[in-house]
C-alpha cells in the first residue's frame, strides 16, 4: 500500500494555533502505529477559524478536518481519519465544499492550499509556468499589452495601473532595469501576502519572472518584512527550488533570458511600504520618501528604471498570461476589474481570506462571510484599508467593493484589509491612536507628517477642555495633512480621524469622556 | 578587553563578507544583530569605514529601525501586536496584562535579563488576533490567562551557565 498524504498547513496563522506540534504528533503517533504516512505542509486555504485543518487525500478527493488539537490524533485515527472516515466530529466533508471557501472566486488563490509550496512539480500539475511559458513565446510588448488588457491595478494599494507602470519602464532606456516586490505588508488587518508567499511562493517568483520579461529587467529584488520569518524561509527555499529547475539564472525555462532574484529583509519601519522609501531603503538608507517625479518607473532602484509592484499584483501576473487579459478583465466592475482578496480581521467569527470579483458589499462579507462580531456583540465600526484606511459606520456597509466607489465616500480599499470592531470601540481611542500610528512612524521628511500627527495626539488629549474649538483645530490640522504631506502616510492619516469624528461623533463627546459604562456592560 | 576584541573581529568578518552587495548595509546590519543579539556601538565605526560611509549614516540608520537594537537585550524577545487588528479584540489590557507581570515597560527588560518586551505593529496574524511573538514563534487568539502561562514558561526554562 502506498503512503496516505496528509496536509497541515506550515501558514504562520496556522502554526499560531498549533499546526506544527499537530504535524509532528501526527507524524509520530502514524510511527507508531506502523502507518506510513506522508505529511504536506500545504498553504493555509484561509478559512483560519478551522486551523489547524487537516486534510486527507482520499482517492483524489481532499476530505478536511478542523480544528484539530494535539489531544484528538489518537482517537481521529482510531476512527478512520486516514481512510477519509466521516465519523469523526471534526469532519468537515471535502474541502472544496466548505461554504466559506467554495462561494469565493479564486484566481490569484486558485493553487492555495492545493499545491506544495516548495515542489515544482506539484506546481506545474496545478498549471505552474503556464503563464510563464507563454510569456516566453511573446514580445515585450505583447505581454505588456495582456497585462493592460487586463485590467490590473496596483494591489498594494494605490490601485495605480499595473499595465501603465510596466509600459513606462519597457519604453525607457536603460542597461539595467529592475523588479522589485514589495513584500512590506504592514496594514494591520491584512495578511494575503503573507499567505500568499507561505502557501504558494512560486506565483509571486513566476510572475516576477514574466515581469522581468516584460520590461527588460535581469535582476530582482523582494523586500519583505521582518516580522514575517517564515514567509522568509518559505520564499528563499522556492527560490532555491526554482533555480534547480532551470527557472531562475542565466537561460531560464531554457530560453536566451536570464534573470537573477534576491530577497531582503526589512527592518521595521511601516514606512517602507511607501515605494520610494522601500528604494531608500534597499539602496542601504533610511527610509526616507522621495520626492515624485522623478518616477521609480524612469529612476528608481539605483537611479534605474524600476517596476515596484506589490506581491499579490505580482503573483496575479501568471493567471493573466496563462488566460489570457480578456479573461481577468472579466470579473469585476466598473474600473476595477478582476478579484481582490479581502482579508476578514478583528472582531470577527470566521476570520479568513476571501478572494472575490469586486462588486460584492461589506455587509456581505462581515456577515454571509465573515458571521458577524466573534464576541457575539453587535458590529459598530469596520476599518477598511489598514491604519491609514476609513472607519466605516453600518450606513455605509452596502456600499460596493470598488476602488472609486470607496474614495467617492472618503475611504479607500487598499489592501482589502477588513477590520471589525463591536459595540465596545471607542472611536476617539482609535482616532488617538491613528495619530500616535503617524508619530510612531513617520520618516521625518515633511512637517505635515511629522509635527502633524503629534499634534494631533495633543489635540485630541485636549478634547474634553473645549471640544467644539479644539476639533475645529483637529479638522484644520487635517486639512493640512492631507495637502501637504509628501505621501500617503501624512496624507491619509486623515482618513480614520476625520471619519470617525464624522461618523462617530457621539464619541467625542465631553459626555462620554465620564462615560465609561461602555467598558463594563 | 578580549570581548571587544572578539566584537570588532566578528563585525569586520560580516561586514567585508557583504561589501559587494548593492545597498549592503541593511544586509550588514541584520548579520550583525543576528550574530552578535544586538548593534554594538562600536559596530559603527567598522561598517562605516569597509563600505566608505561616514559614521553618521550609519548611525542614521540603525536609529531609523525599530528592529536594530542598540542593547544587549534579555534572552527571549516578546513582542505584543498593538495594532488596530488585535486592538478590536483585547490586545490593550494584554499589553497591560504584560507590564503588570514582568514589572516593566515596552523596550526594557527583566532584571534577570529572560525576557524583552517590545511593541510590534502588525505580524499579519490578524484572522486570529490579538497575537503576540516570542522569539520567531508567532501565537494566536492570546487572552491575559494563555500570556500569562507563556511568559511563566519562558521564565522557568532552564538557563545554562558556563
Amino acid at each position: 500500500m502506498s503512503a496516505i498524504t496528509l496536509y497541515i498547513p506550515g501558514d504562520t496563522t496556522a502554526a499560531s494555533l498549533g499546526a506544527d506540534r499537530v504535524a509532528q504528533r501526527l507524524a509520530s503517533e502514524c510511527r507508531d502505529r506502523g502507518l506510513e504516512v506522508a505529511i504536506v505542509r500545504n498553504g493555509s486555504r484561509g478559512a483560519f477559524w478551522l486551523e489547524p485543518l487537516l486534510e486527507i487525500d482520499a482517492g483524489g478527493k481532499r476530505i478536511a478536518y478542523g480544528p484539530v488539537q494535539l489531544e484528538d490524533i489518537p482517537q481521529l485515527l482510531d476512527d478512520g481519519m486516514l481512510a477519509g472516515s466521516t465519523r469523526p466530529p471534526q469532519c468537515l466533508g471535502p474541502v472544496e465544499d466548505i461554504p466559506f471557501l467554495k462561494q469565493q472566486q479564486r484566481l490569484t488563490f486558485a493553487r492555495q492550499g492545493l499545491v506544495d509550496p516548495l515542489s515544482v512539480a506539484s506546481y506545474r500539475a496545478h498549471g505552474g509556468l503556464a503563464g510563464l511559458g507563454h510569456a516566453l513565446g511573446m514580445t515585450p510588448q505583447a505581454i505588456v499589452d495582456e497585462i493592460t488588457e487586463s485590467g490590473l491595478r496596483g494591489r498594494g494599494g494605490a490601485a495605480f495601473p499595473t499595465g501603465i507602470k510596466w509600459q513606462t519602464v519597457l519604453n525607457t532606456d536603460a542597461a539595467q532595469k529592475y523588479i522589485v516586490c514589495n513584500a512590506d505588508e504592514g496594514d494591520s488587518g491584512t495578511y494575503s501576502d503573507r499567505m500568499l508567499m507561505e502557501g504558494d511562493p512560486m506565483s509571486l517568483l513566476e510572475g516576477m519572472i514574466i515581469a522581468g520579461l516584460a520590461v527588460g529587467a535581469t535582476r530582482g529584488y523582494i523586500y519583505l518584512r521582518e516580522e514575517y520569518p517564515r514567509a522568509g524561509r518559505m520564499l528563499q527555499q522556492a527560490m532555491n527550488a526554482l533555480r534547480e529547475a532551470g527557472y531562475l539564472g542565466e537561460r531560464i525555462g531554457g530560453s536566451g533570458h536570464r534573470f537573477e532574484l534576491e530577497l531582503r529583509i526589512g527592518a521595521g519601519a511601516y514606512i517602507c511600504g511607501e515605494e520610494t522609501a522601500l528604494l531608500e531603503s534597499l539602496e542601504g538608507r533610511r527610509g526616507m520618501v522621495r520626492v515624485k517625479p522623478p518616477l521609480p518607473a524612469i529612476q528608481g532602484l539605483f537611479g534605474q528604471p524600476t517596476v515596484v509592484n506589490n506581491v499579490i499584483s505580482l503573483a496575479t501576473v501568471p493567471v493573466i498570461l496563462e488566460r489570457g487579459g480578456a479573461f481577468y478583465r472579466d470579473f469585476g466592475m466598473g474600473r476595477s476589474r478582476g478579484t481582490l482578496p479581502f482579508q476578514l480581521a478583528g472582531n470577527i467569527a470566521r476570520g479568513g481570506l476571501v478572494e472575490l470579483a469586486f462588486g460584492a458589499t461589506l455587509r456581505e462579507l462581515l456577515y454571509d462571510f465573515g458571521g458577524g462580531s466573534r464576541s457575539g456583540r453587535p458590529l459598530r465600526a469596520v476599518q477598511v484599508g489598514g491604519p491609514l484606511g476609513a472607519y466605516l459606520p453600518e450606513a455605509q456597509w452596502d456600499t460596493p467593493l470598488d476602488y472609486e466607489a470607496f474614495a467617492a465616500m472618503g475611504a479607500m480599499l487598499g489592501h482589502g484589509g477588513i477590520v471589525a470592531f463591536d459595540d465596545s470601540v471607542d472611536l476617539r481611542e482609535q482616532a488617538r491612536f491613528a495619530m500616535e500610528f503617524c508619530a510612531e512612524e513617520s520618516c521625518g521628511k515633511c512637517t505635515p507628517c511629522r509635527i502633524g500627527s503629534i499634534r494631533g495626539v495633543e489635540v485630541i488629549d485636549q478634547l474634553a477642555a473645549d471640544p467644539e474649538g479644539n476639533l475645529a483645530l483637529l479638522e484644520e490640522l487635517c486639512e493640512t495633512m492631507t495637502d501637504g504631506s509628501l505621501c500617503a502616510m501624512g496624507g491619509m492619516t486623515p482618513y480614520p480621524v476625520l471619519s470617525a469624528v464624522r461618523h462617530f461623533p457621539e464619541d467625542f463627546t465631553a459626555e462620554r469622556e465620564s462615560d465609561d459604562s461602555r467598558e463594563s456592560v | 578587553m578580549e570581548n571587544a576584541a572578539y566584537i570588532a573581529e566578528r563585525v569586520r568578518n560580516i561586514a567585508d563578507g557583504q561589501r559587494d552587495l548593492p545597498g549592503a548595509l541593511l544586509p550588514i546590519l541584520h548579520a550583525v544583530q543576528d550574530a552578535l543579539g544586538f548593534i554594538p556601538e562600536a559596530a559603527i565605526p567598522i561598517i562605516a569605514e569597509v563600505l566608505n560611509l561616514s559614521r553618521a549614516e550609519v548611525h542614521g540608520v540603525v536609529s531609523f529601525y525599530h528592529h536594530f537594537r542598540r542593547q544587549l537585550p534579555g534572552q527571549h524577545i516578546v513582542q505584543i501586536c498593538r495594532a488596530e487588528s488585535c486592538q478590536a479584540v483585547g490586545a490593550r489590557a494584554l499589553e497591560a496584562e504584560a507590564r503588570a507581570q514582568l514589572g516593566i515597560d515596552y523596550h526594557q527588560t527583566t532584571a534577570d535579563r529572560c525576557i524583552t518586551l517590545e511593541p510590534v505593529y502588525c505580524l499579519g496574524n490578524c484572522a486570529c488576533s490579538p497575537a503576540v511573538r516570542v522569539n520567531d514563534e508567532i501565537h494566536g487568539l492570546m487572552d491575559a490567562a494563555k500570556l500569562s502561562a507563556l511568559l511563566a514558561a519562558l521564565r522557568s526554562q532552564v538557563v545554562e551557565v558556563r
